[in-house]
């Protein structure tokens, strides 16, 4: 469903991104994995739009999205939950979820809120609070809840176990195998190469700005160089 | 008692109750030129807050309304509530085609802060002059009578027609405009772009619309405050823009940059001092006193009222 084609990206003098080729399938979740600075979060804001591509092509659909504006990319269901949950801190949890859900005109939101809320009981709790008063976990919770509520074709995760507890990062990745049972594909960037893998189907090792390895999940999780350099040997 | 001192003490009741009716009264006057700063000095915290700029044409905003109720009221025979709305429209397009054509192009590229500073500066001196040009420098009136000199007694305090309605409409923009921010989707994504312009954009707020819509409503606020300031001072000048605009600064930097109910706050306390220190100081200080005042909460509270370093709230 989604294809990026030699897709380079230059900040300043920086190139970023040196043709990377990638490629999400319907239902599936990709795990895309590497160093810091490796070229993940750039690979998700060249989908999502927020930075403009230098050269190649990103397809969603059979149709270019290269090029695009941030909001027309979310109205065509590929919705991004960014690195550090960019919670709205100043709105209420339930202001950021009706918010997800701003590219949509049907009836049914309420319904979609009331079932975001069955799953993370906690934000019902609040819902009425600022969401700066969310610890991390909750935050989390409160983000994906929010992605749902655009009723995402495509979610693209960026480090979501980031600063989190262990307990609670089985709890998100567990989430996460759920909204894919639903039929959302998910391309998800994690430095937590090891929990990233296990519930993915396939994966790509990014390594300054260049996809160096490609397999199915199984593969790179026994793989020796992927093991040395990414799941602590 | 003897007669005479009982008499000096009924005299002194009646100096106090005359103080604190002077008092009462100022401070109805108070209330109507604090309420038209907060409705002016709203539209420019608005567009600090959603677009981290700081617009210096929006004196020139305040003006352009002031003058299209003018023109409304004596060349289309409109009504008061008509005239307002046309001064409205007027500044709020206004504020939409400054966006559109000096902010947009510097926002498109990454710009420094001062770029559309400057811009507006240059927008402001612009439509100034073409102001001058069409009306010259004379100051213009409403005709006589627009509103009537009906004054209405409430308790010891008397207020005039006019400045039930200045009060009235102010106070009801401003609140139309905290519930259209609340309450409403629109609202809401202006708040979202006011807080992260990034985050908003990945749930799918057009950010660019925002922006338009913001420019508008700020425009609009900004030429309600025109017509109702030139209506009770009965005075519209091509240069009637520049005093406000010191004032509208004044106050969001009082209440808190990018805070509604700071300016909302910081209006009320501006328009007070300076009723206040003309009644009990003298007029030749007023802006003394209250630019002084503003000193001093600054140094108490240097971001403000409701100022918090690094973060806004609209």
């Amino acid at each position: 469903m989604l294809e990026l084609a030699d897709v380079s990206i230059t900040y300043g003098h920086i190139q970023a991104l040196k043709g990377i080729s990638l490629e999400v399938r319907e239902g599936e979740i990709v795990a895309l994995i590497g160093a810091n600075g490796a070229g993940k979060s750039t690979t998700l804001n060249a989908v999502s739009g927020l930075v403009p591509t230098t050269a190649g092509n990103i397809v969603y659909q059979g149709r270019s999205i290269t090029g695009r504006a941030p909001h027309t990319i979310v109205r065509e269901g590929i919705v991004q939950v960014p690195e550090g949950r960019a919670i709205l801190t100043t709105l209420t949890v339930s202001d950021n979820l009706e918010l997800g859900g701003f590219v949509r005109r049907d009836s049914e939101k309420d319904k979609d809120m009331d079932a975001v809320f069955a799953r993370f009981p906690v934000l019902k709790e609040k819902a009425g609070e600022p969401a700066g008063i969310l610890s991390g976990g909750e935050q989390q919770m409160l983000a994906l809840g929010r992605a749902l509520m655009a009723r995402p074709k495509l979610l693209l995760l960026d480090e979501p176990s980031m600063g989190l507890a262990p307990l609670i990062v089985r709890d998100i990745f567990n989430i996460i195998l759920e909204i894919n049972k639903g039929g959302t594909a998910i391309l998800l960037v994690e430095q937590n190469a090891k929990m990233a893998l296990k519930i993915s189907g396939r994966g790509y090792v990014i390594e300054t700005g260049r996809i160096v390895l490609e397999d199915s999940a199984e593969n790179l999780l026994h793989n020796p160089k992927v093991i040395a350099a990414y799941l602590g040997g | 008692m003897e007669p005479e001192t009982a008499f000096s003490a009924i005299g002194e009741d009646l100096i106090c109750i005359g103080r604190v009716t002077v008092f009462l009264q100022q401070f109805a006057n108070a209330l109507a030129l604090g309420s038209v700063y907060a409705l002016f000095a709203i539209g420019f915290t608005l567009i600090f807050g959603v677009l981290e700029i700081i617009t210096l044409a929006h004196g020139t905003i305040f003006m352009v309304g002031a003058f299209a109720g003018l023109l409304a009221v004596t060349k289309l025979h409109l009504g008061l509530g008509p005239a307002i709305l046309t001064a409205m429209l007027a500044a709020g397009t206004l504020g939409w085609v400054i966006d559109l054509v000096a902010v947009r192009p510097l926002r498109k590229r990454s710009f420094h802060h001062l770029a559309p500073m400057i811009a507006t500066i240059g927008c402001a001196t612009f439509i100034t002059s073409i102001a001058q040009g069409l009306f010259g420098a004379e100051a213009y009136r409403f005709p006589f009578d627009f509103v009537p000199a009906t004054s209405y007694t409430l308790g010891p305090v008397q207020l005039t027609l006019l400045q039930l309605i200045i009060i009235a409409i102010s106070f009801a923009f401003m609140v139309i405009i905290i519930v259209l921010l609340h309450k409403t989707k629109w609202g809401k994504a202006v708040r979202a772009v006011a807080e992260n312009r990034r985050t908003a954009a990945l749930l799918g707020i057009p950010v660019d619309r925002v922006y338009q819509i913001t420019s508008f409503t700020a425009g609009a606020l900004g030429g309600a405050a025109g017509i109702l300031t030139g209506i009770n001072f009965n005075t519209i000048h091509a240069f009637m823009g520049g005093p406000m605009l010191h004032r509208g600064i004044a106050v969001v930097i009082l209440g808190g940059m990018g805070d509604i109910r700071g300016a909302l706050l910081g209006g009320l306390i501006l328009g007070f001092s300076e009723i206040m220190s003309v009644a009990y100081i003298s007029s030749d200080f007023r802006d003394a006193v209250s630019f002084g005042l503003l000193f001093l909460i600054l140094l108490l509270k240097p971001a403000g009222i409701f100022g918090r370093t690094g973060e806004r709230k609209v």
